[in-house]
């Protein structure tokens, strides 16, 4: 498990418990953390799933992945911190991970 | 107090609009009624990650098991619906039960289409479309060696990537004369296959399937020509037959699908169809498509519930799907049917590159194989019309993005 928390673009935050092994979209849809579409459900095919890592968790959230640094090419908005949160996978060492949400998807 | 929307059909499509009538607002009854026992999942998994046995089932729900409650969605799985009384504005399920509507969403998607070959419903003879035909067909490879697949379509060419992963033994029989012969081009097709037999799928393409053979269970498949070939387990991937049959039956205007117009409605003004049983009139493409995807079941839902809150918002997407075979992502772009001319960039010899078709200038369509900027640029590029030019298209030092300006 791992404490996740989103913040919606509002700025309302959502504290969640994530099960290691998910993605961090994955905690968000299954905690209805709403903001994140995730159209294509984790496939890196759609980029509906964009949020922004806070700048403390860059260094252990790592790197995008060729893929995604493609997909994200395309998303509005993009920023340093951008990622997919379909490729980013929880584990013990994301336990208080903080992501903020975009204004929009897409 | 209001009858609501009844949406018959709890896939991608019918969730969706589930889910949209909500998030605009709507306060009436929104009931979500599916014939098979699961929640709403993500079929896309079913040939690829599901059956490579990467993911697991608790992770294809689309939702969890507390949204349906808080989202005030009476989700009601395992109905099955005889017939729609549109007069009386009602439908009647199985049981007897009778459900009254306002608005009526059809969401029915449709059935796999069973070859009428001689011994196709023997034991052993699987299709592949809901979550139940994914659990049956990975039993039955886990005990099997040896799979024939017949149609080399996206569900046959995916199940053969994730059966050679699971080190069975997979041939692929196909009756055109390349894989993925009705949505892609040659060009795509021809590299797929040489793809699968790089990975030992024995494919044979322009090869007709006479029968599938056995006396109590299916142990192979005999060819048109007479060869046999040795299977412990025959799939037919040979598409999707749309399920209109309580639309026809409804009298509802059906060809091939329900017919809908760009805000989803049926020749009912009162009745919606959307997703993979829907057929519409694309501006963008100047005919009448049926989509089989996850962006049309998504986009389709909201267009349907947008009209039904009094908010209609023309529905005309670029379609788009994907495929992930082997640790190769397929991305496509629009509709390759019209298109007259190809342009290519990138060097298929090195496994990634991408199809740009035209229709004169305009471009229509992109096949993108590990090109996700191809594909990203090409979306925005065929919703505009645009007509960009050929010559720096193949030019891969011209960046996508520099397209979009």
């Amino acid at each position: 498990m791992a404490k996740i928390t989103y913040i919606e673009h509002s700025g309302a935050e959502h504290v969640v418990d994530v099960e290691t092994g998910l993605t961090v979209m994955e905690g968000a849809i299954r905690n209805l953390v709403p903001g994140i579409d995730a159209d294509c459900g984790g496939a890196c095919a759609c980029a509906t799933c964009h949020v922004y890592v806070d700048p403390d968790w860059m260094d252990r959230t790592g790197p995008r992945q060729s893929m995604e640094e493609s997909m994200l090419d395309f998303a509005s908005d993009v920023r340093d911190n951008s990622r997919l949160s379909c490729q980013i996978k929880v584990s013990g060492a994301l336990d208080g991970l903080i992501v903020r949400l975009p204004e929009q998807q897409g | 107090m209001t009858a609501g929307t009844l949406i018959i059909g709890a896939g991608q499509a019918g969730l969706s609009a589930a889910e949209a009538l909500r998030k605009r607002g709507y306060d009436a009854p929104v009931t979500l009624i599916g014939d098979e026992p699961a929640p709403p999942y993500q079929r896309p998994p079913l040939s690829k990650g599901y059956l490579s046995r990467e993911l697991p089932a608790d992770r294809l729900w689309l939702k969890p098991e507390s949204y349906y409650a808080a989202a005030a969605i009476d989700l009601r799985p395992g109905v099955r619906i005889a017939r729609i009384d549109r007069a009386a504005r009602c439908v009647l399920t199985t049981d007897g039960e009778l459900i009254a509507f306002d608005h009526l969403i059809l969401a029915t998607g449709g059935a796999a289409r069973r070859l009428p070959l001689p011994g196709a419903d023997l034991p052993g003879v699987h299709v592949l479309r809901s979550l139940a035909h994914a659990d049956a067909l990975s039993d039955a490879l886990a005990r099997a060696r040896r799979l024939a697949i017949i149609g080399a379509g996206y569900i046959g060419l995916e199940v053969a990537a994730s059966a050679r992963k699971r080190g069975l033994e997979v041939t692929v029989l196909e009756a055109a004369d390349r894989p993925m012969a009705r949505t892609a081009s040659p060009l795509l097709g021809g590299w797929f296959g040489a793809l699968h037999r790089g990975y030992g799928v024995d494919l044979q393409v322009s090869t007709g399937v006479a029968a599938i053979t056995g006396s109590h269970r299916a142990d192979g498949v005999r060819l048109m020509d007479g060869e046999r070939i040795e299977a412990d387990v025959v799939l037919i991937a040979a598409g999707l037959a749309p399920g209109v049959e309580l639309a026809e039956d409804a009298g509802l205007a059906c060809a091939d699908g329900i017919l809908v117009d760009h805000h989803a409605r049926t020749s009912d003004p009162g009745i919606y169809a959307i997703g993979d049983v829907a057929r519409f009139d694309s501006a963008l493409y100047g005919r009448s498509i049926r989509l089989e995807s996850v962006q049309n079941a998504i986009e389709q839902g909201r267009a349907a519930a947008a009209a039904i809150c009094g908010a209609p918002a023309p529905y005309d997407p670029v379609p788009w799907f994907w495929s992930d075979q082997y640790a190769i992502k397929l991305q496509i772009a629009g509709l390759i049917d019209g298109a007259d001319r190809m342009v290519r960039r990138g060097d298929p010899e090195e496994g990634a590159f991408a199809l740009f078709h035209f229709k004169g200038d305009v471009l229509i369509a992109c096949e993108a194989v590990n090109c996700a900027p191809e594909f990203m640029a090409a979306q925005r590029l065929i919703a505009a019309r645009a007509r960009p030019d050929p010559d720096r298209l193949r030019d891969v030092t011209v960046a996508m993005r520099a397209f979009l300006s």
